[in-house]
């Protein structure tokens, strides 16, 4: 069977493949609709904590032997840790001014972060290999997947699901969601809303960090591994509406699904098609499609 | 009072002596040299993609050369300015004017990008100025945009295809499927390696086109699988390949198919490791571990980067050295002398033997075809390639039925 003189095979194998993709897409743009939507930072470093995570997967393993499942833990912890950091000392003077500032903020440390590890590390990247649980792959029928982006799929899925449930569905998520709406009240009801902040900034990033982690053994550890997709994650926040977060995982999925359909009709547009869909999205509702209109 | 006139007549004489001495010294030498120092000038990319095969190690391996020279010619304090790129063509060659017309630049090294240095490679010919292309792979340097000025130094996409090309299809590669960057160097190192493997006897089953900086490889492969070629042939470079083997490993696609990486460096194979590429055949022009002279710059290379060198950089070490050897013979610094010198000299160092630069600029030197070897053969560190077969500089380079280089024909 074929559809548009292609293999059903082959369509099916590309489609897994765009969700494996999409995945992480989700995951990098759910951390940033977390932070844009609770805190109002665009925040442009995400792809460089990306990295991070990655490279604290190889770190860990390379100098104190802790094993991907250990790093899966921690890697995302220690960035978090990271990201609180900056928020404590540098991002919060930066909120009552304009989105700008914090975009620049953020920018800057992406430049430092990646050209720190750039010189440490060089671009090559380092190599890490999939966790041995995870080895091999399984024959479906119509493709041979790999056990490891089967994983991918099935903890992005969870933990994107999880944040949605916690943001919008517990009594933590409503007191967040207030706080960003009328801090002042808030914090009359005896709620520390910066706190509330810095742990969502912290949030927002560990997401990015786990990406990172999860993404080590399929991509080479190298430092400019998150200049390459932060561009493209911004691209689905946009198109899922800033700020939503369900918006942001369903986006991130689809896209990646249809990327992958894009590297089977036309493979030189799979790096521009995100952006065709940007455009359009942008000219028939500006506000993206699951964002509110202001 | 006559005594002091007399005195003051000695004096005038001895500062006019002095003075008519020192102005001819003066003269003759700003008819050799034409500054007070020799400057050298280093054009590549410093922190992007292609920095590790060249970048902050090129530098250094022409530090290593200056210091070698010891650090002056024909009395001139030799002084090397560097710049990065970013691989952007417009930076390139700005700066390139920049450092002939200000800074009275003598020598112009290029590193890698091909973009890069065919821009270089224009402004140096403008202003007549030997021109160096080390890390830039594009065979145009030397065949439809070749120049009086410019010697391509290290390798070039032609010597890359016909080496690994007719090698693999040689040893029984005949089906070939290619993955491509993209761009202009991906379609020129495609198509010449496709234009090798059917002279050889092979076909080429079909292509996919991949963006550069692709963030996953796994679509492409699928349908390089598909086309259920023998050979994957690797149009692509840096991070890329990194990627695409890593993932053609994952998908179990090196079961099925051999992969042919049609510009790789040791360090490509470093990041990698052996347990993903060995196996793996690739064609270059310089290896450390080929003999005690190599091993014995490496080593000392190795100290100061803690990495071993690639080609681009024993190639960045060996041309600073050949050009400062023909300062010195000739005397000057003049462009059109240093490039005739170059043109009648051999080259015989640690990068090349019996190397010689061609009517077309190219430096003709062996190219290698090597195999990344199993990891029970890797004995120490870097112990990464065994040299299958020595090509030929003049079977391995454009000849000159193929040139379209008007210099050479």
């Amino acid at each position: 069977m074929e559809i548009f003189g292609i293999p059903l095979q082959a369509l099916l194998s590309q489609l897994l493949l765009g969700l494996v993709n999409g995945s992480f897409y989700a995951m990098l743009s759910l951390g940033l609709a977390v932070i844009f939507g609770l805190l109002n930072v665009i925040n442009f470093a995400h792809g460089a904590l990306y990295m991070m995570g990655a490279f604290f997967a190889w770190m860990g393993l390379t100098y104190f032997g802790l094993g991907y499942w250990e790093m899966l833990l921690l890697g995302p912890l220690v960035v978090g840790l990271f990201g609180i950091i900056i928020e404590r000392t540098m991002l919060r003077w930066l909120y009552k001014l304009d989105h700008l500032y914090g975009l620049l903020l953020t920018f800057g440390i992406t430049l430092i972060v990646e050209g720190v590890f750039r010189s440490i590390y060089g671009v090559s990247g380092q190599p890490y290999s999939v966790p041995d649980a995870l080895a091999g792959a399984t024959d479906l029928g119509f493709m041979i997947l790999p056990n490891y982006r089967a994983w991918v799929v099935f903890a992005s899925l969870a933990v994107c699901l999880a944040t949605w449930f916690v943001i919008e569905k517990t009594k933590l998520g409503a007191y967040l969601r207030a706080g960003t709406e009328n801090p002042k009240l808030v914090e009359a009801f005896g709620i520390n809303v910066p706190l509330m902040v810095t742990l969502t900034y912290g949030f927002g990033v560990a997401l990015a960090g786990f990406a990172g982690v999860l993404a080590a053994p399929v991509i080479q550890v190298s430092p400019l591994m998150g200049s390459n997709l932060i561009i493209v994650v911004f691209a689905v926040v946009v198109i899922g509406g800033m700020g939503s977060i369900m918006g942001s995982i369903v986006t991130g999925l689809g896209l990646g699904v249809i990327e992958g359909l894009t590297r089977v009709f036309y493979p030189q547009a799979s790096a521009t098609v995100v952006f065709i869909v940007m455009a359009i999205v942008l000219l028939i509702r500006p506000a993206g499609l699951f964002g509110k209109e202001k | 009072m006559k005594r002091k006139t007399m005195k003051f007549g000695h004096k005038a004489i001895s500062l006019a002596v002095a003075a008519a001495l020192g102005f001819t010294a003066c003269g003759v030498a700003q008819a050799q040299m034409s500054g007070s120092e020799v400057k050298i000038g280093f054009i590549t990319d410093l922190s992007g993609v292609y920095s590790d095969i060249d970048g902050q190690g090129g530098v250094e391996a022409i530090k290593m050369a200056i210091a070698d020279f010891g650090g002056s010619v024909n009395g001139k304090k030799i002084e090397l300015l560097t710049a990065d790129h970013q691989n952007k063509a417009d930076i390139a060659s700005n700066r390139a004017r920049e450092w002939f017309d200000q800074q009275g630049v003598s020598l112009l090294i290029g590193g890698t990008n091909s973009g890069t240095n065919l821009s270089m490679a224009k402004v140096a010919a403008e202003k007549k100025k030997p021109y160096i292309a080390i890390g830039g792979g594009t065979a145009r340097l030397t065949n439809e945009d070749c120049t009086p000025y410019t010697i391509h130094y290290a390798y070039d996409t032609v010597a890359l295809a016909k080496g690994t090309g007719s090698a693999v299809v040689k040893q029984g590669g005949k089906s070939w499927f290619f993955l491509t960057a993209d761009y202009a160097f991906g379609a020129s190192l495609e198509s010449d390696t496709a234009r090798v493997v059917k002279a050889e006897g092979g076909t080429v089953l079909g292509d996919v086109k991949h963006p550069l900086s692709a963030s996953d490889f796994s679509s492409f492969l699928l349908q390089a699988q598909a086309s259920k070629a023998q050979i994957l042939g690797l149009a692509n470079a840096g991070g890329d390949t990194v990627n695409s083997i890593k993932a053609a490993n994952e998908f179990g696609i090196t079961k099925t198919m051999k992969l042919a990486g049609l510009l790789m460096f040791i360090n490509d194979v470093h990041a990698l490791t052996l347990n993903l590429t060995h196996g793996m055949y690739l064609t270059d022009g310089w290896y450390w571990d080929q003999n005690e002279e190599t091993r014995k710059w490496a080593r000392r290379y190795f100290d100061k980067m803690k990495k071993m060198p690639s080609s681009l950089q024993a190639a960045d070490y060996s041309a600073t050295t050949q050009y400062l050897m023909a300062v010195k013979a000739t005397g000057t610094d003049d462009p059109d002398k240093i490039m005739a010198y170059l043109k009648k000299t051999k080259i015989n160092d640690m990068f090349a033997k019996n190397g010689y630069v061609r009517a077309d600029g190219s430096m003709i030197h062996e190219m290698y075809l090597m195999q990344v070897k199993e990891q029970s053969e890797s004995k120490y560190p870097w112990d990464y390639y065994k040299v299958v077969q020595a090509i030929p500089g003049e079977q391995a380079f454009t000849t000159k039925a193929e040139t379209k280089c008007s210099l050479w024909k």
